[in-house]
Formats: C-alpha cells, structure tokens, sequence
C-alpha cells in the first residue's frame, strides 16, 4: 500500500486526526493596530452581494476584503526589511513544500498567564529539547500561550495600555538560536505578531520578524487550539493564498496528528 | 408645559408620518434657505426698500424686479389669532388644535404666522422667525417677544425644532474629544438616552471613561466601516433612536502628492462616506417610521462634515473630498428622510482643534464649541450649521465668489 | 371723461342647476346644464348664444374656450371670469358693455363648479401663488383661518358678538326654508349656531359656508331682444369693480365698495335706503357686516347696531340674502359669485315664489372674492332694477 493510501486509510478510520488551527474570519477579530499616522492594514470586512433576493434570486456570496496579515495568517520573508532580498521570499515564490513540516509545541501558558510580557529565551526551549528531543530540521516551532483563548474579547486579546500592547513573544536570543541552530522552517505564535506586544524596546526591535525573515523562515500568527497538539508528532499544513509578491495571506492552517 | 413622555405602549400602532403642505414656487425657497441657516430673511427692494411679503417677483410699490433677501427683525404686532379646530390637512388635523397669527411686522408687511402658546391674545407683541417645518421648508412662526426658559417645550414649536430634550440619541464615535464634548451637551440638553458607539475597543482613548459616568450614557460596540457591526446596533437599537449624530471620522492630513497610493484616502472614503452610507441604510428606515411618533418621535439625523466638504483644502485633499463626498451623499440622505418629517443637518465645523488639524493656525473649533453649536442647531430647527470663525469665512468667501476661493487655498 | 351708462342692458333667466354636496362629475357637466336651463327657459337656440362667459374653479385644465368646443358652441364674444365671489358682478359688467357695444347680442353668463370628495382641499392648496407659499402651509385652514383672523379683529375693534353673526346666519336660514334648492332644510336657532363646535375660533360651524357643486346662469341682453323673446327681466343700473384696494391696511376692514361706492349709486341716481333688498357675498358673516358699512347702509364699525335693529328676513325690515345666501344654500365653487346675482333677478322679475319681496323694485347685489392671500382681493356690487 502506497504511503498516501494508508495515510487517507487512516485518515478515514480516525486515526488521524485534524485540528483546527484557525480563527474564524470576521470584522471584530482584532487586527494588528500601528500608530495611526503610518499606513494601515485593512481589518477583515465582508458585504453581502446578493442572497437569494433581487440581486441574485438563487444564490448567497460575499465580498470580502482584508489585509494579507489579517486574522490566522502566515508571514512570507519579504514582509520583513531584513528579507526583502531573498530568493523566493513572497507567497507565490515559496516552494510549497515549505508550507508543511512537523510541529515542535513548547507550551508556555503557565508563564503567559502570569506575565503578559513573557518572553520565551533560548534556555527554555533547551529545557523543552532536555524533555521532548531535539527541534528537529525544517520544523515549526509554536509558541503554545492560550493566548488564542482570549480573542471572544478583543480588548483581552489586544491587551494594550498607554505604554502599547503586552503579549508574550520570543526573545532575540531564543530566535537567533532557533535560526541558526536548530533550522526551523518558521515561527507560530497565538497572539498578534510572532513578536512579543513590548518587542519594539528588544534589540533589535521585533527580532523575531527581523532574523527569521532575513534567514528565510516564516511566521505564523493568531494561530489556535495549540493546546490539542502534542509537544511533538503533529504534522502542520500552513499554506498561504498564493499571492503574487505577497508579504504574507490568511490562513487555514491545519495540523495533523494521530490519535491514542 | 412639557411632561416627559410616558414609556411608548408597545400594543399600539406608530402613526405614520405626515407633513405638512410641502409646495412652495421657487421665489419662496428664498426663505427656506434663509431658515435653514436660522436666519429670517425677507425680500427688499433694492430700489425703494420696500418689504415685502409674501415672496414675489417684483416690488409692489416700484415694481422693480431687483428684490434681495435682507436679515430682518421679526418684530411685530398680533393683529389677530384663531385656534384652528379643523384643518383640511393630515398634518394638521392630527395635530389640532392648532394655533395661528396674523401678524404686522415692523419692517412693513402682515403676515400669517404659527403661534406659539406663550403669546398672549391679540393685541400683543412678538417676534417672528422663519423656522423649517417638518416638510423641511420655511414657515413663519410668531414667538413671545422675550425670550423664556421653558419656549422650547412649546408643542407647536416642538413640531419645528428637534430639541433633544426627552428625546434617545445616538452619537457614533465617542472617541474623540468632540464626540464626547457631543454627548455631554447632548445630556445637558436633557437627552433621555444615549448611546454612544465606540470602534476598536481595544484602543484606550482618554476620557472615554469617563462618559460612563454619565446616567443617561449606553456605550455600544459600533464600528461605522463594519457593515455587520453597524447592521447589528440598528437592529438593537434602530427603533429606538430619535436623533442620530454621526461624527465618526477619518482625517489625515494629506494632499494627492504627499502621500503614496491610495489607502489613506481609502480609509477615509470608508468612514467618512461609505458610513454614512451603511448608517443610512440601517438606520434609515427605522427612523422614517417613526417620524411622528409623539414627543419624542424621531426628529434629526446630524452629520458632522467639514467646511472642507464646500471646496477644497488642499494640504488635507483626500479628506476634502471624502467631505464633499459624505455632503453630497447627506443630500441625497435628506431627501430621503423628508418624507418622514426627519431634518438632516450638515454641520461644516471649520478646522477642528484636534490633533489632526495640530499644524493649521488658530482659530479652530474647540470640542465643546462644535458640541454647543450642534446642540443649537437642533434646538432652532436648523439644516445647515457652519460653526467657527474659519467656516464662517470660507463660507462668505464661498458664497461671494467659489472660484476666488479656490485659487485663495491653492496659493 | 364721463361713464356711459348702462342704458340697454337687460339682465335676464335666473337659472340654478341644483346643488348637491358632492359630485362624481367634472365643472363642465354643471356648466352645460346651466347653460342647457338658460336656452330651455329662454326659448333660444344653442345658436343664438354669440357670448359666454364663464366662471369656475373646477375647469382645469380647461378654461372657458376649451368648454365652447366641449359644449359645441361658437360665440363671437368670450370671457373667463376666475374671479370667486366677485364672479358674478363682474361677468354682468362686461357682458353688459359687450350687448351695448354690438360685440355680443345674447351673452350666457355660466358659473359652476363640480365638488368631489377632495376637491376643496385641492382647490385651497393651488389657489394662487401666495396662498400656497403663505397661507396654506398654515393650518391648511383654507378661509377659514383667513375669516378667522378677520371676524377676531373685527369683534375686537367694534364689539361685534357672536349673537350678531348669529342673527345674521339663522335669518339667511329662515329664507332659505323657502328656497327649493337651498341645501339646508332644517330651521337653525340661535342657541343652535351658538353651541356649534368651534372650526377656528371665533369662527364655529354656522359661520362657514359649506363646499357643494352646483351651477348658475344668467342672459345678458339688449332690452329689444328680452322683450321680443318675451322674457322678464331686470336693468342694470349700475355697477363698480376694485381689486387690492387699500392694500396698505395691516388688516382687512374694508374693500373696494368703500371706494366705490358713490360712484355706484350715482349711477343708479338711487342711494341706499332706497334698496329694496340687498344680497352680500356671504361665506363667513362678518364679510356681509363689512358689505354694509362699506355700501352705506350704516358707517364704519356700525354694522354690529345695525344688525341688532333689523330682521332680515324676505318679509323683514331689510330683507338680506333672500335664498338664504351661502351659508344655507352651500358654496357652489363659482356659483357662489353667482348665487346673488340669480337671486337677484328672480325678486326682480317675480319668480321669487314664497320668499318674494314685497314690491321689490331696486336691489343691490355684492360680490367679494379671491382670498389670495390675506385677504379677499376682489370686490364689486351692481344695482338693478325693474
């Protein structure tokens, strides 16, 4: 039997099983928020064209419209100044193998929910190799936080004050080692940003944007049920709208797993 | 006078909405666009300064045909005053009784004029005004000749102006300083309910707190660029809302050259215009349907535009045209609402003093100016407000001579 | 230069279509039958009628030279007089000066209007231009605000009460009892009128004239043609005409018969107690108290005392409005302007019935219409005799 075959098999007879790593598409999912002088990326919005009625007597449709970079979605090289010059760094130049890799879920909760600001450094990720293995190549790498469990209030999910927003994200250290020891295929995070909400003060600022983009690798981002993967043995599915030179798209992402 | 209204009876059938005789020949929307600004205006001869009433196409002592709108006093004598207890009109018969005046102004002609219940019977003094009726045109109203505190509960006058007294208002954006300023004098105004919309929540703005602490305040998710948002808060709330003032704005201060592509202008397209336009639609017919629904009916829908909106600024160019955009629109949307009796007023505040406008010299609006001269505006009835110092001046130049305008703003 | 007389002139066929309050049919169907009762009661044919003149509301679009091809006539002489109440009197006067003048032989003076469920609400919106931008958007009250305003300024100014305009009201119905086509059939009490509800104070119920459709009609002539077709009829012996006079009175007080009226009995070489009855332009009562203090039957601001000292009844000391006027036949649009005229003629030439006047000579007709504005524009008055 053929690897697919058994795999569609297995599939079928639920031995494998998908999870969701979505957030639902919608206008009051947060959108990233920059200083609103600078330009802004459009929030999801969506307007009926017709529903069986006088525009259109027998079907339902929508426009919708969007950043690249809004709800789930996955960020290519080239959003970065640091990747701009690289080979195939833009959603439809990316070799669609690199969409899929196995998933490597370092669970962080506990920590992100006493410190929004938690930032996950180099010596926990060798503490989760010390337990689970190396992060093995071409990995992704997904910063399990709950943080995705907070988007039903976007004020929650947001969590800015007067000093700008606070969600948990790597630090510099933690992906200059991801990047040039462990060649992870990218970065997934359940909040806005691979990026910790205070990473514009690390140095550089936004590192995780600055050194995975400029060594190729990519993000993921408002990604959710991180907390139904095991640490390792999922296998996840993030391929992007192919866009052409697309910063980045929302995503269906999907990880695969089997089951006990 | 005016007893707050009872809670509405839900098992009881909203009158349909009626106005009143809305014809008038062309000659005669002179003084409609006299009261529309608030102003009581009569034509004077400009050859032998003769007043004269009603509008006319020639003097009727020299026959002359160069008759100007000329600002007049409104003083007068009540000659003579009848209680109608019949009308031959929906309008008024719904509303009888009904008081009228004949009236001889100062400045020369006799009028017929609506009656307020303050004057007493004639021989009396008063002071007439040209007020917009719910048909939206001109109609001369003869008040006391002092001014009192409780005029504006007058029922008949009630009829003329959209005091927010009593009534349930909605303000679209209470993030602003200015749409706070709004909801405060709005709740000084005796406002009875106030919901205030409030996009993005998760950005704190500094004193949206504190609108908590107004009784009458409702904060409410509103997103005016969401057609699922704005479509929501109308189901919510849509019948309830006697006075809609949509202030939400986008405002960046660019031209077409010093900003690349198109989304700034795009933005501002969506909330400046496209919100008006997605309100108006969900808004809309509820508020058609309850036109003449008692005291409290619904009564005013405000935008709040730009004197930008009149011609072009240039340094803020996308937004000008956004204005002009949403100004062309709020006519369309007034002609839409005047079947049901309900006023639209544009407001044309000249630069507001926020930070948008933060490199453009004084004089600019304050907050609580804009928020007062709206107040007024439903108060008086009137459609169509330019307040500040800058509006008021661009206004006159525009008026004088647009063109001239348009080569003073691109130096 | 001085006024020719209207010597020659015969004013002749009374004819009444009889009103009902509402129609189903248009002005022109009233105004043809009108005209269909001067030929049968006259003997002409449709032929011999070379004149019309016509007075309506109703017409539009038509106005009276669209009749002449609807009815199927060709007169030499057209007129269209839309001028209300003062219809009557002026439609006489220049029918008259067209019989003298050779320009018309037999001239069918007509006025008629239809009255549908909303035609009177259709006819005070489109009145006239001022009415529409100043008067109507008010109340939408019709004449009955302007009246109002009048009839309030007038008790005020000269203690008129509402028992004068009462008498005035309950006399006109005792004669209208005697009037087959009067509307009203029933005898009105002055505690009736008092109690009535109130349209716009100090105006109650009696004090309108109440909308009808209906038509009038009468034949002007020369006085050789009248008696060679052997028909009764009255000379005219005198007649004024005036619009927007003193138009610089803040309230209207009086009319052009103030003006005029020296000239109007100079003509008629009588004066006015020489009058043997007198029909006013009656569709609210004070109009009728400023008729007589204008024509000189009493002065200014006596009209109250002058009414408390007559009956004004046919067969009264100063019989008024002798088919019971407008306010108990009903307002027939036009025919209003009409409606004395006709009545007129018939106390002149013996066709009175129980209401005749006993040996009535001279009377004087008035006529009073257009409230444009605020006040009626149009004012005329004719004498005549037999």
């Amino acid at each position: 039997m053929s690897i697919l075959n058994s795999f569609i098999r297995e599939l079928s007879a639920g031995k494998i099983r998908v999870v969701d790593l979505t957030q639902t598409l919608s206008p009051e999912f947060p959108q990233i928020s920059l200083p609103p002088e600078m330009g802004q990326a459009w929030p999801f919005r969506i307007e009926e064209v017709s529903r069986y009625d006088e525009r259109g007597p027998a079907w339902y449709w929508n426009n919708f419209s969007c950043g690249e970079h809004t709800g789930t979605h996955f960020d290519a090289p080239i959003h970065w100044v640091s990747g701009k010059d690289l080979p195939n760094n833009a959603t439809d130049s990316i070799p669609p193998e690199r969409f899929i890799g196995p998933a490597c879920v370092i669970d962080c909760s506990k920590q992100a929910a006493d410190d929004a600001d938690f930032l996950l450094t180099k010596k926990h990720l060798l503490n989760w190799e010390r337990r689970y293995g190396r992060i093995p190549p071409r990995a992704w790498v997904l910063m399990r936080t709950d943080w995705s469990k907070r988007s039903s209030d976007p004020v929650d999910y947001q969590n800015y004050d007067e000093t700008g927003q606070h969600t948990p994200g790597p630090d510099t250290d933690a992906v200059r080692f991801l990047v040039g020891e462990r060649d992870l295929l990218g970065f997934g995070s359940e909040s806005i940003g691979t990026d910790a909400g205070q990473a514009y003060h690390l140095r550089p600022p936004y590192p995780c944007h600055y050194y995975m983009h400029g060594a190729g690798r990519y993000g993921l981002q408002c990604l959710t049920n991180l907390d139904q993967l095991p640490p390792t043995g999922a296998v996840v599915v993030a391929a992007p709208l192919k866009i052409r030179n697309g910063s980045g798209s929302p995503l269906r992402a999907l990880a695969l797993m089997e089951s006990k | 006078m005016l007893e707050k209204p009872k809670r509405k009876n839900p098992v009881l059938r909203t009158r349909l909405p009626t106005l009143p005789p809305a014809a008038r020949s062309r000659v005669a929307l002179g003084l409609t666009a006299a009261a529309a600004l608030g102003r009581f205006e009569l034509q004077q001869c400009r050859d032998c300064g003769t007043v004269q009433y009603p509008p006319r196409e020639a003097c009727q002592q020299c026959l002359s045909v160069h008759l100007l709108w000329k600002s007049q006093s409104g003083a007068g004598e009540l000659l003579s005053d009848t209680v109608l207890h019949h009308s031959n009109d929906l309008f008024f018969r719904e509303r009888l009784p009904w008081r009228l005046g004949l009236v001889h102004l100062d400045c020369g002609p006799t009028v017929v004029a609506h009656l307020h219940g303050g004057v007493p019977p004639a021989p009396a003094r008063v002071r007439v005004a040209a007020r917009l009726d719910r048909a939206g045109q001109a109609a001369l109203v003869a008040l006391p000749e002092k001014e009192t505190s409780d005029m504006a509960n007058d029922r008949q006058l009630r009829e003329f102006t959209c005091d927010p007294k009593f009534r349930k208002v909605l303000v679209t954006d209470g993030k602003t300083a200015a749409g706070q300023a709004m909801v405060k004098a709005l709740a000084t105004a005796g406002a009875e309910l106030i919901w205030v919309g409030h996009a993005e929540p998760w950005k704190k703005i500094s004193g949206f707190d504190e609108l908590e602490k107004v009784s009458q305040v409702t904060l409410l998710p509103l997103d005016v660029t969401d057609s699922k948002s704005v479509r929501e808060v109308a189901a919510e709330i849509g019948g309830k809302v006697d006075i809609l003032v949509n202030n939400a704005e986008h405002h960046r201060a660019f031209g077409i050259g010093n900003r690349a592509g198109v989304e700034t202008a795009r933005a501002e397209m969506d909330v400046n215009y496209f919100g008006l336009l997605r309100l108006a639609q969900e808004f809309g017919p509820a508020m058609r349907a309850r036109g003449a629904d008692g005291l409290a009916s619904a009564v005013a829908w405000v935008n709040v535009l730009s004197i930008y909106a009149l011609t072009n600024f240039p340094p803020h160019g996308t937004f000008s045209a956004s204005k002009a955009a949403a100004h062309s629109l709020a006519q369309c949307l007034r002609a839409e609402m005047r079947p049901a009796g309900v006023r639209v007023v544009n407001v044309f505040p000249g630069p507001i003093d926020d930070e948008w406008n933060q490199l453009l010299p004084p004089p600019k609006v304050a907050a609580a100016g804009l928020a007062q001269a709206i107040v007024g505006a439903l108060r008086d009835g009137v459609e169509d407000v330019y307040p500040g110092d800058v509006a008021q001046e661009w206004l006159a130049r525009w008026r004088d001579n647009p063109k001239a305008l348009e080569r003073e703003l691109s130096p | 230069m001085t006024r020719k007389g209207y010597e020659g002139v015969a004013v002749a066929v009374p004819v009444t279509v009889p009103y009902v309050r509402y129609s189903i049919r248009a002005a022109h169907w009233w105004l043809a039958r009108s005209l269909a009762e001067l030929l049968k009661s006259s003997g002409l044919k449709k032929s011999d009628v070379d004149g019309l003149s016509v007075s309506s509301f109703t017409l539009a679009p038509d106005t009276a030279i669209g009749l002449t091809q609807h009815l199927g006539l060709s007169p030499r002489w057209l007129d269209y007089v839309p001028l209300g109440g003062a219809s009557g009197v002026v439609a006489l006067r220049r029918a008259a000066r067209a019989v003298q003048a050779g320009d018309a032989d037999i001239v069918a003076c007509i006025a008629g209007d239809t009255n549908h469920v909303d035609s009177f609400r259709l006819t005070l919106a489109n009145f006239s231009q001022f009415a529409r931008d100043a008067i109507y958007p008010y109340g939408a009250g019709g004449p009955n605000a302007s009246f109002a305003f009048l009839t309030a300024y007038y008790m005020r100014s000269y203690g008129a009460t509402r028992e004068d305009f009462g008498k005035l009201c309950v006399a006109q119905r005792a004669n209208a009892l005697k009037y087959s086509h009067a509307l009203f059939k029933k005898p009105l009490t002055l505690e009736e009128y008092l109690s009535a509800r109130a349209i716009a104070e100090p105006l109650h119920l009696f004090d309108c004239v109440m909308p009808c459709a209906g038509a009038e009609g009468f034949l002007v002539l020369s006085e050789e043609r009248a008696k060679a077709l052997g028909i009764p009829f009255a000379a005219l012996m005198g007649t004024i005409e005036r619009h927007n006079a003193f138009a610089a009175d803040p309230v209207q007080m009086r009319a052009g018969w103030a003006l005029d009226r020296e000239d109007l009995y100079a003509q008629a070489g009588a004066g006015p107690g020489d009058m043997d009855f007198v029909q006013t332009y009656d569709d609210y009562p004070v109009i009728s108290l400023l008729q007589l203090e204008d024509l000189g039957f009493c002065a200014k601001g006596e009209a109250p005392a002058f009414v408390r000292k007559h009956s004004f009844t046919h067969d009264g000391s100063f019989p008024l409005n002798t088919s019971g006027g407008q306010l108990s036949v009903g307002q027939a649009g036009a025919a209003g302007g009409f409606l004395g005229m006709v009545e007129a003629l018939r106390q002149l030439t013996g066709q009175a019935q129980a209401r005749q006047v006993k040996d009535a000579k001279l009377g004087l007709v008035s006529g009073f219409g257009m409230i444009n504005f605020d006040r009626g524009l149009g004012s005329g008055a004719a004498i005549l005799g037999c």
